[in-house]
């Protein structure tokens, strides 16, 4: 099966007054049509960054700097700006975190919505569509949200905010892209508005057979979401495995610190937090970089970066535990 | 449990001075207009520092000379050394700026922070007055006021009066409206929760926060007093005895300089106007983005 | 010994408009009581609009209710002066959400500690104030060399929210409102400052007050919930029986919505009935029937609280036949 979406040591940094901060430090990523994959990481990890590199909307004092983004066929790094435009909403879409501040707020749902479509219609082909069939477009758009067609006609205001999460829902998928970013759609919103929103995406996932990234640091959202898990850390991809297995037998140092770390029902009461703090990207530690914090560091780890190995399952570590190296 | 994890590696944070020297070249018309201003200051300073100030007023030397080696800048028709007029004239037009636009910022400052921490009727009576004095046109009223001075009153320190007194309005609303936001952040909050009271929340936690608003609203505050003392002097309002740059150019007007072929007379205030005007706009522009860090350019 | 802190059928309501007035009710007729003697952890639970918000302001002094009471040891909080008013100042205390928000900027780090030691005098001398700082940070994990300075963007958010509820544990205030304390942090070190907010309850006497919409954390660290829809309350009790046996259809709703971090738990079955309700929802009665899937023509009364067992209660008609309790008892039910 081809792969939709495939990363390969993807590397963007910041240049900063204070010097050089790797926010991506050589990713690889792989996506099948039809999967949903989460993209874990705290503060600092790199994930967001991720997410606007594979968009390409790294703003200076940010620069991809290297690596290869190719989807469907198409290396989104190389391509010209005029392309990428085209290839934004048709091949690759963007959920974004606030949903609140990403609709203009005086021009109506269905006017923006109409916009998207017209940005990307090429009047000398013959794919042009008229008006008439841009608004059965959006309309349906929303109705395979759960919204009614008569939001066409509201103003963003007018809509709660599970709503208007809805309505980036139905504008990422109005020209049917082949891979959807979620960014954190679901952080200022409730529990059952986040439910809601986290369906919708996996139903119109499956009509349209697009892939999924969803971008996000809440372990549970993943656990009742996706299909594979990747782990990031300071601008690393740690750990990535299927879900179960994430869950229940997890690989990396970190990622079994994380797994320890969440509250469930069960261990009522137990507190077990990672100790120390995630490293400042302006200044990495040599070799592996969670190693100041891991328990089951050796001397490797602290002047080699660890390749990323191969386990049974699809999986894959960046970790000397498993490495034939050791 | 490894302890190592606990330090963080010192990041250099590169000094203050390279910080600043770099946002200079970012910012490249602030850094013009504060290279222009310094220009004029050393140039005043150095020349009250070694001539003769009294060459400044009427009937001191011979009049109606072009620029030579003895008069650089030129004498005009009442016997002014034009070099010294320049020099005087600018130290009063700082004069004016600097205790027009200090007033000015000065009420603004005190009216604003009453207004906007207090609210109630003082807020309305003050956001009031502000709403309906702002649309008068003050050159208007600035011109009444100083046409009807008895002429011997008219001084430098009335002038810097008469263009506070329309002016004030400005700087009350702008502190007045970053008061108001700023009184609403979680730290006032917190600082109220740890005891501290009104006056100690007003001196202690906002007032620091503002002083980037308030050095601009000073620096515009004296572009602007500079600015209406020009015009009114210009049209004749000013002390009519002190080198004043618009005096000067009153009177060469009011002598038909150019039909006299004097036209070095005013020339020379024409040009250290520009200059001074063109740097404090620079500075007021640049310091509005300093002021407002969404409109920073990034490197 | 009159309590710490009591609510006395508080109702807060904001109007706008200058015609026609609309107003919209924050919080609905809530009492409370919270005693000195055993502290213990509150979680007030809710989504946006539920009023926990309000009720925070409410119960640091910031907002008056507009009507019923508010008393800080019998006394009301709006009469309180001078020293009492600093007393009641230093035994309330908050720790918010966004950890950045708190300091103020222009400022080093340490203003945020050394304000309320210098305010409410608990220090004799400066190095004293320094040790007390140094102490509090130590203990809520940090080292004083690498914050003590420093200015709050020079921090990671961990480093910053820690360092609030380091002043929190300096004051020894007898009362902490914890308003969404980690949802602004990251989940490795979420446990960590939870850890610390019970070890402040178990060690060194203070009630805290959880504030969240967050019903996982809020499992791990109460002993009582009280679950807020639209300022009035659906569902109270003990927290171990309210959530995992919740019987309001809020909160069966809600706890079907967690996102449990455990692949045999999924998303429940129950039905989310409501497409979105309008804004300006002037529902009367239950606030929830709009949005219930047993909703009845009954519920156009608001339903009082119904007692289901001696540490859980629910406002609903579904549970007609259990003995109803008035709101001022709302307190009895919650476990110590």
């Amino acid at each position: 099966m081809n792969p939709v979406l495939q990363v390969n040591n993807l590397q963007v940094s910041y240049y900063t007054d204070a010097g050089r901060a790797r926010a991506l430090d050589g990713v690889d990523l792989t996506l099948n049509a039809g999967e949903k994959l989460g993209l874990v990481g705290e503060s600092g990890s790199g994930k967001s960054t991720m997410a606007l590199a594979m968009m390409r909307m790294i703003k200076p004092p940010g620069r991809i700097e290297g690596g290869q983004v190719i989807v469907d066929g198409t290396d989104l790094i190389t391509i010209s700006d005029a392309d990428m435009l085209k290839a934004r909403l048709s091949k690759i879409a963007y959920i974004p975190q606030g949903a609140m501040n990403s609709l203009n707020p005086v021009i109506r749902i269905g006017a923006q919505m109409m916009d998207a479509i017209k940005a990307h219609q090429d009047q000398s082909t013959s794919d042009w569509i008229s008006s008439a069939e841009m608004e059965k477009r959006c309309k349906q758009a929303l109705e395979a949200v759960d919204l009614r067609s008569n939001v066409f006609k509201m103003y963003a205001h007018e809509l709660s905010g599970g709503m208007k999460q809805r309505v980036c829902i139905a504008i990422s998928i109005l020209l049917r892209p082949k891979v959807i970013i979620a960014d954190e759609p679901t952080s200022a919103l409730d529990v059952v508005t986040q439910r809601q929103v986290m369906e919708t995406i996996d139903r119109v996932q499956d009509q349209i057979g697009a892939a999924v990234i969803l971008i996000g640091h809440d372990m549970g959202l993943m656990a009742q979401f996706v299909d594979k898990v990747a782990v990031m850390y300071a601008g690393r991809l740690m750990e990535l495995s299927n879900v179960r297995d994430m869950f229940t037998d997890p690989k990396h140092p970190y990622a079994q610190a994380l797994i320890r770390s969440l509250p469930n029902l069960e261990n009522k009461g137990v507190f077990n937090g990672i100790p120390g703090m995630a490293p400042a990207l302006l200044q990495l530690p040599g070799g592996c970089a969670f190693h100041p914090r891991c328990l089951h560091a050796m001397e490797i780890c602290t002047i080699q970066r660890p390749q990323p190995t191969p386990l049974p399952g699809g999986r894959i570590v960046e970790c000397y535990l498993y490495s034939e190296k050791v | 449990m490894t302890t190592a994890a606990l330090t963080q590696p010192e990041i250099i944070q590169p000094s203050r001075l390279t910080l600043i020297l770099r946002y200079l070249r970012r910012n490249k018309g602030l850094t013009v207009g504060l290279f222009i201003l310094l220009l004029l200051v050393i140039f005043t300073v150095y020349g009250l520092a070694t001539v003769d100030l009294t060459n400044a007023y009427p009937i001191s030397v011979k009049g109606k000379q072009p620029p030579s080696w003895e008069f650089p800048l030129g004498t005009d028709f009442f016997g002014r050394d034009l070099y010294v007029a320049m020099v005087v004239g600018l130290k009063q037009t700082a004069i004016i700026g600097l205790l027009a636009g200090a007033l000015g910022t000065f009420f603004g400052v005190v009216l604003g922070f009453i207004s906007a921490y207090f609210g109630g009727w003082l807020d309305t009576i003050i956001k009031g007055i502000c709403q309906i004095l702002t649309p008068i046109p003050a050159l208007l009223i600035q011109v009444i006021i100083a046409g009807s001075l008895d002429k011997r009153d008219v001084t430098i320190y009335t002038m810097a009066f008469v263009v506070v007194l329309l002016a004030w309005m400005g700087p009350t609303l702008v502190i007045r409206a970053q008061v108001l936001t700023m009184k609403e952040r979680q730290f006032v909050s917190v600082a109220k929760l740890s005891g501290m009271g009104d006056l100690g929340i007003i001196f202690s936690e906002i007032l620091p926060n503002l002083l980037p608003f308030i050095a601009a609203a000073f620096v515009n505050q004296v572009f602007y007093s500079v600015f209406a003392s020009f015009y009114l002097a210009v049209l004749g309002l000013g002390p009519l005895r002190e080198p004043l740059l618009g005096n000067t150019i009153w009177a060469a007007q009011a002598q038909s300089a150019f039909f006299n072929n004097w036209w070095w007379w005013p020339l020379a205030p024409a040009v250290a106007l520009v200059l001074i005007l063109g740097s404090l706009a620079l500075i007021n522009m640049g310091m509005d983005e300093l002021a407002n860090p969404r409109i920073r350019r990034a490197e | 010994m009159s309590d710490l802190l009591e609510f006395r059928n508080v109702t807060k309501t904001y109007s706008r408009g200058l015609l026609s007035r609309v107003s919209t009710t924050a919080l609905s007729d809530i009492s409370l009581k919270l005693e000195t003697e055993q502290p213990t952890i509150l979680t007030v639970a809710g989504e946006s609009g539920s009023g926990k918000t309000t009720l925070a302001m409410l119960l640091l002094g910031f907002i008056t209710p507009t009507s019923g009471e508010i008393l800080y040891k019998g006394k009301d909080i709006q009469t309180l002066r001078g020293e009492e008013r600093m007393l009641f100042r230093r035994e309330v205390q908050a720790v918010f959400q966004d950890p950045f928000a708190v300091f103020n900027p222009f400022y080093t780090v340490d203003h945020l500690l050394s304000v309320p030691l210098d305010r409410f005098k608990l220090a004799t001398s400066k190095s004293e104030a320094r040790a007390i700082m140094m102490e509090a940070l130590t203990a809520v994990g940090l080292r004083p060399g690498d914050v003590l300075g420093r200015f709050p963007h020079q921090l990671s958010g961990g480093q910053r929210q820690r360092i609030n509820v380091a002043r929190a544990l300096l004051l020894r205030p007898k009362l902490l409102v914890a308003d969404e304390p980690v949802s602004m942090v990251d989940a490795s070190l979420r446990a960590n400052i939870l850890e610390t907010l019970r070890g402040l309850q178990r060690n060194h006497g203070v009630s805290i007050i959880y504030i969240t919409h967050d019903l996982t954390t809020a499992y791990h660290i109460a002993k009582s919930i009280i679950v807020l829809y639209r300022g009035s309350v659906m569902e109270a009790g003990e927290v171990d029986a309210v959530i995992k046996t919740p019987q309001h259809p809020y909160t069966r709703l809600l706890v079907d919505s967690i996102p449990w971090p455990d692949i045999n738990r999924r998303w429940g079955e129950t039905e989310i009935k409501a497409k979105e309700m309008e804004l300006s929802d002037h529902a009367l009665g239950c606030k929830f029937s709009s949005r219930c899937p047993f909703v009845m023509d009954k519920c156009k009364e608001i339903p009082p609280l119904f007692r289901l067992t001696q540490h859980q209660a629910a406002s609903c008609y579904l549970f007609e036949q259990n003995p109803s309790i008035a709101p001022e008892k709302l307190s009895d039910l919650l476990p110590v």
